[in-house]
């Protein structure tokens, strides 16, 4: 018996070193077991806390402590090498964070084209079989050039290109002059981003040509670009001025005129009335095949005009030459006059 | 609905007498109430004064057209006149070319006219005139532009070009869905 007290005695004193796992509170406490947080909202002693402030917050911490453990010995445990672990729910507070979110970074002028028309990015193969080297061939970086190199050995030169172009160095120029615009690109798109304003005229063309619109914009505000803003400038018989986005913006004194009231019906009409007025009686172009066709039906009836003149005084003339009636030409059967008195119609003769 | 500039009524103006010469005046001077030309998207209606008061109360946005579509402003800025203004221009229409039965379905199927297709033809149509094309029984069916004059249209091949192809009602059902 002496033994079993003693041990019973021992287990008592072990007991009395560790604190019961049973905690009393007068109200249940909140628990985030995502982020082991508990909320104790019962009230403070206030006495104890100024007598003995250390050994209370102490004991209150170690109570509140016990009482989240015990709830996290509720959830299903899992033992992984001999370690029993416990899987954590979601975290359910929210902690405000130090730093403000980061603002997405600005779209690309073709990510904002892309976008609009609904283009998604395909996923391409590193590698693709190459059906001429008869291996597989990385689209870009390492091994690529050397692919590249030993596929190219070789290059035609075309028929429309002067046969003593070397072709490899045409390549090469065309590659850096890639590389060129998409650097030009990059530093516009990190400009549009910015805001900041760049020159639309005067920039490097892209292509080895620049394109039409170009042309006339420059044109135009080269033009334009006198102390007297262009206006004592001639204008070329056909020349257009350039239209489009931001090209007056770049004319100084020309900026875009605030759009005109909408005009009442009648004042509407009169207006239309006159342009049409204007156009109607524009001088007409002397259309070459009608003049030369009137001309000749002008000269046609002058001449038939004057062979019904000539017909009374033809008529007092007897004998058979007549002089005045001459020409050189073939007689025609059948066409001449006739004489209805004479007794033998048929092909006047001479 | 905006009103056109200067410059595009210009040049639709320039366009319409192409075809219709001093008619043109009829289309604005009408007695039976004011009728203008709006723009919208690019493309002109003629549509009564009244009717655009109406119109004017529909949300810009929501408007897809009103009053009749006579054509658009291509990019380059020219006017193109659309099917949708036969029924404006062949009343007033001062050059005309007849095509047989035999050459309407060809024309209707968006064919240039051919000599051998040819019914009748006004006289002294110019070059590059616009005209207007008939059936032999005189329903209008589209217009096109002349590609020689009646003299020379004499003379032609049965196969040679007599008008240019522009517009024909078969354009009603062969692109329903870009007509406005």
């Amino acid at each position: 018996m002496d033994i079993v007290n003693q041990i019973l005695l021992n287990e008592q004193k072990k007991a009395e070193k560790y604190k019961p796992i049973t905690v009393d509170k007068h109200l249940d406490l909140e628990f985030d077991l995502g982020t082991l947080l508990a909320f104790d909202t019962n009230d403070v002693d206030s006495k104890l806390l100024k007598s003995n402030k250390d050994d209370y917050l102490h004991s209150l911490t170690r109570d509140n402590t016990q009482l989240l453990l015990n709830k996290i010995w509720e959830l299903p445990t899992e033992r992984i090498d001999e370690a029993i672990v416990v899987r954590l729910p979601q975290p359910t507070t929210v902690l405000p964070r130090a730093k403000p979110v980061p603002k997405p970074r600005p779209l690309t002028k073709w990510q904002e084209f892309a976008k609009a028309k609904g283009i998604t990015k395909k996923k391409k193969d590193k590698l693709q079989w190459d059906e001429q080297l008869q291996k597989w061939v990385p689209l870009y970086g390492f091994r690529k050039a050397a692919a590249e190199k030993e596929k190219n050995w070789l290059i035609e030169v075309p028929q429309n290109v002067d046969p003593m172009t070397d072709m490899y160095e045409k390549k090469a120029s065309e590659k850096s002059e890639k590389v060129a615009k998409n650097e030009l690109q990059r530093l516009k798109n990190i400009a549009r981003a910015r805001k900041v304003k760049i020159p639309r005229v005067g920039l490097p063309v892209t292509s080895d040509k620049a394109s039409a619109t170009q042309l006339a914009t420059a044109a135009t505000v080269a033009k334009a670009s006198t102390a007297s803003l262009g206006k004592f400038q001639d204008k070329l018989p056909k020349e257009k001025e350039a239209r489009g986005k931001g090209v007056h913006e770049l004319i100084p004194g020309k900026e875009r005129k605030r759009r005109a009231p909408i005009p009442t019906p009648q004042a509407e009409r009169e207006s239309n009335l006159n342009l049409l007025d204007s156009i109607l009686n524009k001088r007409p172009k002397i259309d070459m095949e009608k003049a030369v066709a009137k001309h000749i039906h002008n000269e046609q009836v002058m001449r038939s005009e004057e062979k019904k003149n000539m017909k009374p005084s033809k008529g007092k003339r007897k004998g058979k030459g007549n002089a005045t009636n001459f020409s050189a030409k073939k007689p025609k059967a059948g066409r001449g006059q006739r004489n209805p008195n004479k007794k033998t119609p048929g092909r006047k003769r001479r | 609905m905006k009103v056109l500039s200067e410059e595009r009524t210009r040049i639709l103006f320039e366009k319409l007498t192409k075809y219709i010469g001093v008619n043109v005046k009829l289309l604005i001077d009408r007695p039976d109430g004011t009728y203008c030309f709006r723009e919208k998207k690019d493309r002109v209606y003629y549509i009564s004064e009244r009717l655009l008061q109406l119109a004017q109360t529909v949300k810009p946005d929501h408007l897809i057209s009103a009053g009749t579509c006579f054509g658009k402003f291509t990019k380059t800025n020219k006017f193109r006149l659309h099917i949708t203004a036969l029924n404006y221009i062949a009343p007033y229409a001062s050059y005309k070319i007849w095509v047989k039965p035999s050459a309407e379905q060809q024309f209707l199927y968006g064919h240039h006219v051919i000599k051998s297709g040819l019914g009748r033809i006004t006289e002294n149509t110019p070059k590059h005139q616009g005209v207007v094309i008939y059936t032999m029984s005189d329903i209008p069916i589209g217009f096109g532009v002349a590609a020689r004059n009646t003299m020379e249209c004499r003379h032609a091949d049965p196969l040679a070009t007599i008008a240019f192809h522009q517009a024909d009602i078969g354009e009603y059902i062969r692109s329903e869905e870009t007509l406005t």
